[in-house]
């Protein structure tokens, strides 16, 4: 179980209250899409996916990327309770979508890149670590339930 | 995985951007590699491994030095990069892992560094640029 001191919980709520999900959600998916084009393989019902500007304007990646990124905002809320909270999504990425956990790691550091992106000197090695432990907590609690 | 031309064009731009500064933003990755990557510092018990510390600072410019050769030389990686995948493999022997903690620390750090440069494109022809970088240094491992 992933254990975040009382500092790491701060830094990780305070910068995520100034996250827009909405903005956050497509550009972190989007990116996923564009930077490792085989994720693309989850998505074959949205559309044109043919080039970058394609895939970071589809509405349909901004939507997703957003129901994503609101469940990653749960993880905020619990994030000393990351495998009871994920363990139904867990459950739905291994038995109905079928989805290698490995792109869960990937996805992860997409999310990471993207804070970073965003939020530049406020980003520290510190800030970067807290979120690297979320991130890795979240892709360990996804993976849980596979079987 | 190849690196497009275009791929190569967006590299060998945002390098001629980082200018002399390749050394402060390796240093910075190492920093952080550090930081989120605790087990990596198992590779440096003989160094300082605080902020501000010189001798990651030198390391941070050992590294940019490689990654400069590296853009120098993106139609043979293997064969540019495999005197230091000895060294890595034979010598530091370095679990090629962490390989990849630092390639992502190093885009952390260009993304803080330079918002207006790291759109989905640039990120990817990165990305994978760092991912030949870390085959060639792998290569002389087993």
């Amino acid at each position: 179980m992933v254990h975040f001191t009382a500092e790491e919980k701060a830094a990780v709520v305070s910068l995520w209250a100034r996250v827009n999900v909405e903005l956050v959600g497509g550009e972190v998916l989007g990116r996923l899409l564009v930077v490792y084009p085989w994720t693309q393989r989850f998505f074959d019902s949205f559309g044109n996916l043919s080039s970058e500007s394609a895939i970071m304007g589809n509405p349909k990646v901004k939507a997703h990327g957003k129901k994503v990124l609101t469940s990653f905002g749960n993880a905020v809320k619990h994030m000393d309770d990351l495998k009871d909270t994920f363990a139904k999504l867990s459950e739905l990425h291994c038995d109905k979508l079928h989805v290698d956990p490995e792109n869960f790691k990937l996805l992860g550091n997409v999310l990471v890149c993207v804070l970073a992106h965003h939020f530049g000197k406020e980003f520290t090695p510190q800030v970067q670590a807290a979120y690297q432990k979320v991130v890795a907590g979240v892709a360990n609690a996804l993976a849980h339930k596979y079987h | 995985m190849v690196l497009s031309a275009a791929d190569r064009a967006a590299v060998r731009a945002l390098w001629k951007k980082l200018g002399s500064n390749v050394g402060i933003y390796a240093t910075e990755a190492l920093e952080r590699t550090f930081v989120s990557f605790p087990t990596t510092k198992t590779y440096f018990p003989h160094f300082d491994l605080r902020p501000g510390s010189a001798q990651v600072k030198a390391h941070g410019n050992k590294v940019a030095d490689a990654l400069t050769l590296a853009v120098a030389h993106l139609d043979d990686l293997p064969g540019a990069l495999s005197a230091l995948s000895d060294l890595h493999a034979h010598e530091l022997r370095v679990d090629p892992v962490n390989f990849k903690f630092l390639g992502h620390c190093l885009l952390v750090t260009l993304a803080r560094h330079y918002p207006g440069d790291f759109g989905p494109a640039m990120h990817a022809s990165l990305d994978k640029f760092l991912s030949h970088v870390i085959s060639a240094l792998a290569s002389s491992y087993g």
